[in-house]
């Protein structure tokens, strides 16, 4: 009983200690201003946390020893739903607003942006944390293009995509043979330097200025009030009165039409001998080498394939901002893909898709906590690789059952 | 004048590698014990540059007007501070996790980055901070026809001081006192190590711990220096760190320092004789080509993986 109180207590002290200088004495100029309820706060909540813990723990002990270990099956993301959530994500945006509009768009893209990271993290286990290079590659490939050579946004997604994806190569095939964690420092390193080069390349890239890019066209038909030059805006072609709600309806569908086109090759490719060997990889790789596994091909194809989704990511997001600049490409939106990818349960398309929702819906519902957003994701990342590694979606893995 | 230049470039080289080379410890060292990079410990230097501000601010508060006292009073009271940090984090993220998957650890780190950044943000407010210069005044050295070769603030002195008196007395305990000995037989073969009686949590906790007050000096020292800091600057400064580290050899403690001063040295040269903007992609890049072509470093042992 004395530990129960003593440890937390102990704990208390130690968090009081910390958040002391940081939170209770506010700096102000060579001055500081002294908030005395932050700390006592934060030591009271490690107290009762650090208790409920220990609590916890007893319990499930107990409880453990008490019950024999059962294993249940469940339902690998029962059908239905395969069926219904598409059809509800085809009806949803003409139920929307323009600004629910924008934050379902941003929705899909991260959704994107999670799938194609989570085939390089999850699938193939390297930890990526350059993800944003890719993405950049994308975004910029586009408007830049758009700006020099007159590029359209349909040919762009392909471009995008193979132009990401010849990143993906280049980088991948020098770093690759490293081990993981040497991988993650050189992919951060990497984005980085994309990242400072677009910043400060300004005759070509505008620099921290950014650039501007139009919004394209479907067969021909704008999406303006008036077109310009003798054009015919959709509306007046469709017979329906003007809404600007048009090019962001367009945006989600076609948007859509590409994360379906995405999760269906994501899960055939995880069925396939290619999908099978990143997995396999990443769960032993001087096994699968000896197995007669070639390395180096597999995890490129994985890299190429997850520079690729984040390259048309980019393309859309370029689209629906109208405009790019570097600040959109710095490490935290890396820290956020991967977020998404983690929360999500490492490998799990579901879970990538339901923690990009939650990620890019919640800051939105809660629009007070905004400030503490990534300090949550944060303390999210840290419990869920404790508690929960396997991710707020518990996936089945296709096994052999032969024996 | 040339020669001026080359020799003001040359000693900002080396004060700012000896900051690298005090960072660089922490890495290399948590590292060398558990494998892992501790992504959090940039952070763990901003924390640092924020406590120094908030005792000095503190000190004079109270009225404290010697310079030097408060100085010192202000380097042990961070490093106890920040030590406790890195104690902490060890404790509360990356104990529970050992012998989990390589991922794991890497991802909390992150996490805990995301974390550290966003409390000091929300806490201290996200505009820049500074304090006054405390020292003020400089050596000047002058070549025999009493042209000025190269001006020394008292500042960059006492870096160049404290840093190698830290890192030599680093490395006597590392050497020559029985932690030191259990930290490296920790290091060589945790199993064994235990067997033999070595609490190696506790090694490893107090690497740690002495990571985080190395990176504790540094953070005192480039405040001192610079005078303003804000709670980005973790970011860039690790991962140069742990270039320094990686370019040294990850591992080796000599190699921490002479990595650091290797990429203080040539990214000074850089940004005075090539192009100050693009001084942080000529870092970033050596790490890339360094791991690419050079994993061990110069001091480091090549990795062998056996089955």
């Amino acid at each position: 009983m004395k530990t129960f109180i003593l440890q937390p207590l102990t704990t208390a002290t130690l968090v009081l200690i910390l958040t002391t200088p940081i939170s209770g004495l506010v700096l102000n100029g060579y001055d500081f201003n002294l908030k005395w309820q932050p700390p006592l706060l934060l030591a009271l909540t490690a107290f009762f946390l650090h208790l409920g813990l220990m609590i916890l723990n007893r319990r499930t002990t107990q409880k453990k020893s008490a019950s024999s270990q059962k294993t249940s099956h469940h339902p690998a993301w029962p059908r239905l739903a395969t069926i219904l959530l598409p059809l509800l994500g085809l009806i949803l945006p003409f139920l929307l607003g323009k600004y629910w509009l924008t934050i379902a768009i941003l929705a899909l893209i991260y959704i994107l942006l999670g799938l194609g990271l989570n085939i390089v993290v999850g699938l193939a286990g390297m930890l990526d944390l350059g993800f944003v290079a890719f993405y950049a590659v994308g975004a910029y490939g586009f408007a830049l293009g758009q700006e020099y050579l007159g590029l359209s946004f349909w040919a762009a997604i392909p471009l995008g995509a193979v132009l990401a994806a010849t990143f993906g190569v280049i980088l991948g095939f020098p770093v690759l043979r490293m081990h993981g964690d040497y991988l993650a420092i050189v992919t951060l390193g990497f984005g980085e330097i994309i990242r400072l080069v677009l910043n400060n390349w300004i005759t070509f890239t505008g620099g921290p200025n950014g650039v501007r890019v139009d919004f394209p066209t479907l067969f021909g038909l704008e999406f303006s009030r008036h077109a310009k030059q003798g054009g015919t805006p959709l509306h007046e072609f469709l017979g329906i009165d003007y809404s600007s709600n048009h090019r962001y309806l367009f945006l989600y569908l076609t948007l859509f039409l590409v994360v379906l086109a995405t999760i269906f090759l994501i899960t055939r490719l995880k069925r396939m001998p290619l999908g099978r060997a990143w997995e396999a990889l990443r769960e032993d790789e001087t096994a699968c080498r000896s197995l007669g596994i070639n390395h180096v091909t597999v995890k490129l194809s994985a890299f190429a394939l997850g520079a690729m989704t984040g390259g048309i990511g980019g393309v859309f997001f370029a689209v629906s901002q109208g405009f790019v600049n570097p600040t959109s490409f710095t490490f935290h939106e890396s820290a956020l893909i991967l977020a998404i990818v983690v929360l999500g349960g490492l490998g799990s398309i579901p879970g990538v898709i339901s923690a990009a929702i939650i990620v890019t819906v919640l800051p939105e519902l809660l629009r007070d906590f905004s400030d503490y957003r990534i300090l949550i994701f944060g303390l999210a990342m840290v419990g869920m690789m404790i508690w929960r590694p396997q991710g707020l979606v518990r996936t089945t893995r296709p096994v052999f059952q032969g024996l | 004048m040339e020669l001026a230049i080359l020799a003001q470039q040359t000693l900002n080289g080396l004060i700012l590698g000896a900051t690298y080379g005090l960072i660089a410890i922490g890495y290399t060292m948590v590292y060398g014990i558990i494998g892992m990079i501790n992504f959090a410990h940039g952070e763990i230097y901003m924390v640092s540059a924020y406590v120094t501000a908030i005792f000095l601010a503190v000190l004079h508060y109270f009225g404290l007007a010697n310079v030097p006292l408060m100085l010192l009073a202000v380097l042990l009271a961070t490093m106890f501070v920040t030590a406790l940090y890195g104690w902490f984090l060890e404790r509360i993220a990356y104990r529970p996790l050992r012998g989990s998957t390589r991922l794991a650890p890497l991802i909390t780190a992150i996490g805990l980055s995301l974390i550290l950044q966003n409390y000091v943000r929300l806490s201290q407010g996200a505009r820049s901070q500074g304090i006054p210069s405390l020292l003020q005044g400089s050596f000047a050295i002058t070549l025999g026809n009493d042209e000025r070769l190269v001006q020394i603030t008292y500042v960059q002195t006492l870096i160049i001081i404290v840093a190698f008196l830290s890192m030599a007395i680093l490395t006597v305990i590392m050497h020559h006192t029985s932690l030191g000995r259990a930290c490296r037989a920790t290091e060589q073969d945790r199993i064994m190590a235990s067997l033999l009686g070595i609490d190696t949590d506790r090694i490893i906790a107090t690497v740690f711990v002495i990571g985080a007050a190395m990176a504790a000096i540094a953070g005192v020292l480039v405040t001192l220096n610079y005078g303003s800091f804000d709670f980005h600057i973790g970011f860039v400064t690790g991962i140069k760190a742990f270039t320094a580290a990686v370019l040294g050899g990850i591992g080796s403690l000599p190699g921490a320092m002479l990595g650091g001063l290797v990429l203080g040295l040539s990214e000074s040269f850089f940004s005075g004789f090539v192009n100050a903007d693009y001084k942080d992609v000529f870092a970033f890049s050596l790490l890339v080509l360094v791991l690419i072509f050079r994993p061990s470093g110069f001091l480091g042992h090549p990795q062998v993986v056996k089955v």
